[in-house]
């Protein structure tokens, strides 16, 4: 397993590279310009320097290795720095973001506690929900329990966030106003009555987001526990004289959990990628919002950083995935 | 084997339905048989004839739907099986009645090291504590002939070979020291050595045991080197018992007649050849108002398609269902 885990750790590394070259040379050749909003008025020569000043003048290969030197080297020293207070990338130019030149990271590290409240939080749930639902739809198949599920997570499934988060406001927030229908992102949780505002702002995005994850997940889980509840090994545990209770909770969903968190683990990538149109509609100043401001703003710089640290988690989380199935299934050895 | 002794397992009129989308299938009709303390019972028929069927309905393992145990009584230790409850029958399962299937690969539990699926039904039934049904389950496996037991109980089913994983479902099968053990066509799955090495084991265990063992298998060459008493299984019902030696000298039924024939005999010429039965088992739509195999009969007549035979008595312990006299050649009368 550790040989196998770290082979694998060596061969992201390449790959890695070249996802952030592909990323690059996409950005490169997309339309549009860093300085599109800088007004006609101001002279040729000034935009020039303007130009010059971004680094936007040197030519495309040493931009992108600049780039690889600041993300590999520069911001972990920083981050060293900014852990132990020592002051090792002192001086060394960051990541800048061209909108608001400040350091990208720091735009992450700022947005990324609102994702995660709002979109992890939703996955959580969404899990949650999904496991049980999914187990007893698949032993009660066919039951009038198992159709409102089957019925629910197609609704859930086809209808798109953008739809029910608009249906939620409409409803929740314009005619009953129970919940706020914009998302406070500058609320501190002081005390009792600031905690019960998060929580009522969060319940509609949360609801959205979560509902959509488990009618997606619980339709797997049925389906993993459905396969399992017709194997042989089912009726051996029955004929043991075990109680339903152990042979479906035991016997069959620890079988019927070894494709379902590998499901999981490759979804949560998507979480830190934010739910881009979740979080536009409920204005969640999140990592997926700050991705599509960045976008039309040619904010070069803050779209690569954040497009390669999606891609990070997805290679990682598959290798999660990966080790997880070979835990749960003693038949899988890596090594 | 003395008569008057009270069988440990004695079935009454068992029915079982399956509900299926094409219309009802009755696939075991009034089946009834009593098996008697340390008896080992043979039950053959061809693919499709309700072996299976009948020995899942006797203690409740068939999923319902689509199968309805319709009626029926099955004795055992003073309870009828068919409605005692959820519990009890729990209860009767792997502790009074064990059973192995006929797929050694499929039927243990992939994930769970075979020590855990070996002690389970020792904790579930006999409350012993996990040190205490280790122990046990490494003698189980020792008992069964798998070396080096104690460590081997550490391994997952898929380090085991198909003979080894059938050993082990023969020790999860007698772990709670089961009165009855139902093997259905335990070695069928199983190259023919180690099919030997089973049947070999399986003898040695039941004499060491004692318990009473319902064996169901296709092969009659099997039967005659185990049974004491056979059981003939045709559309659901049982055409013809007797002891083993008389079904194999004097078989009354025409069923048991044509499989006779196709078993390879090792001392008969070799150049007779093997005969087939013609034709195919039914697929009862209804329960059977004529005789089942009426169609596939060289005995049949114009009876035969308008009454289900009952058993007749062809000697002592000895029934068969038809209307066909052996001994005259003839119609029986009455
Ligand atoms: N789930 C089911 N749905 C419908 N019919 C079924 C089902 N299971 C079994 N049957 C029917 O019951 C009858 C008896 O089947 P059973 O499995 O008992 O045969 P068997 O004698 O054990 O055969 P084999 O030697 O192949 O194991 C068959 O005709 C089969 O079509
Ligand atoms: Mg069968």
């Amino acid at each position: 397993m550790f040989t196998f885990t770290l082979r694998r750790l060596l061969i992201a590394v390449p790959t890695l590279l070249i996802i952030s070259l592909v990323i690059f040379l996409l950005l490169e050749a997309a339309p549009g310009d860093p300085l599109g909003d800088v007004p006609l008025t101001v002279p040729p020569d000034v935009k020039e320097k303007m130009r010059a000043a971004l680094g936007l003048d040197s030519p495309w290969y040493v931009r992108y290795v600049l780039w690889l030197k600041q993300f590999f080297w520069v911001e972990p020293l920083h981050l060293i720095d900014h852990l132990f207070g020592t002051s090792l990338g002192e001086g060394m130019q960051r990541v800048i973001s061209f909108q608001s030149r400040q350091p990208v990271m720091q735009i992450i590290a700022e947005r990324l506690p609102q994702t995660l409240m709002v979109v992890g939080l939703a996955y959580l749930i969404g899990v949650m929900i999904a496991l049980p639902i999914g187990i007893l739809s698949a032993y009660r198949q066919y039951s009038w329990f198992d159709n409102l599920g089957t019925f629910v997570s197609m609704v859930g499934f086809s209808v798109p966030t953008f739809f029910t988060g608009v249906v939620l406001i409409i409803v929740f927030a314009v005619k009953l106003q129970w919940f706020p229908s914009v998302y406070d992102t500058t609320l501190k949780v002081t005390d009792w009555a600031s905690f019960k505002a998060q929580l009522r702002q969060m319940v509609m995005p949360v609801t959205v987001l979560a509902l959509y994850n488990a009618a997606q997940i619980s339709r797997f889980m049925r389906a993993s526990m459905l396969d399992n509840l017709g194997q042989d090994y089912v009726r051996t545990a029955r004929a043991k004289g075990l109680g339903e209770r152990v042979v479906v909770l035991v016997h069959v969903l620890r079988n019927s959990m070894i494709p379902v968190v590998t499901v999981i683990a490759l979804g949560v990538p998507t979480i830190f990628g934010g739910a881009i149109i979740t979080e536009q509609v409920f204005k969640v100043n999140g990592l997926g919002q700050q991705l599509i401001s960045s976008i039309h703003a040619n904010d070069l710089p803050m779209v690569m950083t954040l497009t390669f640290i999606f891609a990070i988690l997805i290679v990682l989380f598959n290798l999660i995935a990966d080790l997880l199935y070979g835990i749960l299934d003693p038949r899988i050895r890596y090594d | 084997m003395p008569d008057g002794v009270a069988p440990v397992l004695s079935v009454r009129g068992l029915k079982t339905v399956f509900r299926t989308r094409g219309g009802e299938v009755h696939a075991v009709n009034s089946v009834s048989f009593d098996l008697r303390p340390g008896e080992l019972l043979g039950v053959v028929g061809e693919s499709g004839s309700g072996k299976s069927v009948t020995m899942m309905s006797l203690i409740g393992l068939l999923p319902s739907p689509p199968a309805d145990v319709r009626a029926g009584q099955v004795l055992f230790d003073g309870a009828d099986l068919l409605t005692c409850g959820a519990d009890h029958l729990r209860g009767v399962r792997g502790a009074g009645i064990g059973f192995i299937f006929q797929d050694p690969m499929t039927s243990l539990n992939p994930v769970f090291t075979v020590g855990y699926q070996l002690r389970e039904p020792l904790m579930t039934h006999m409350g012993l504590t996990r040190a205490q049904a280790q122990v046990r389950a490494a003698e189980l496996l020792d008992l069964v002939g798998i070396p080096d037991a104690a460590r081997r109980l550490k391994d997952y089913p898929h380090q085991f070979s198909g003979g080894m994983r059938q050993r082990v479902m023969i020790a999860i099968a007698l772990a709670c020291d089961p009165k009855v053990l139902i093997a259905d066509e335990p070695t069928t799955a199983l190259d023919v050595t180690i099919q030997a090495q089973i049947l070999e084991l399986v003898r040695d265990l039941r004499h060491k045991l004692g318990m009473a063992i319902i064996w169901i298998t296709h092969d009659l060459g099997v039967i005659a080197g185990i049974a004491d008493r056979v059981m003939v299984m045709y559309g659901g019902q049982i055409v013809e018992q007797a002891p083993v030696q008389d079904l194999f000298t004097r078989p009354r039924h025409p069923y048991t007649r044509a499989l006779l024939k196709t078993v390879p005999s090792v001392r008969g010429a070799r150049a007779e050849k093997l005969s087939v039965i013609e034709g195919q088992p039914p697929i009862l739509r209804a329960a059977p108002a004529a005789c089942a195999f009426a169609n596939r009969c060289p005995q049949a007549f114009a009876r035969c398609c308008v009454q289900n035979p009952p058993l007749y008595p062809a000697g002592p312990g000895h029934d068969a269902a038809c209307f066909w006299d052996f001994d005259k050649d003839a119609p029986k009368d009455g």
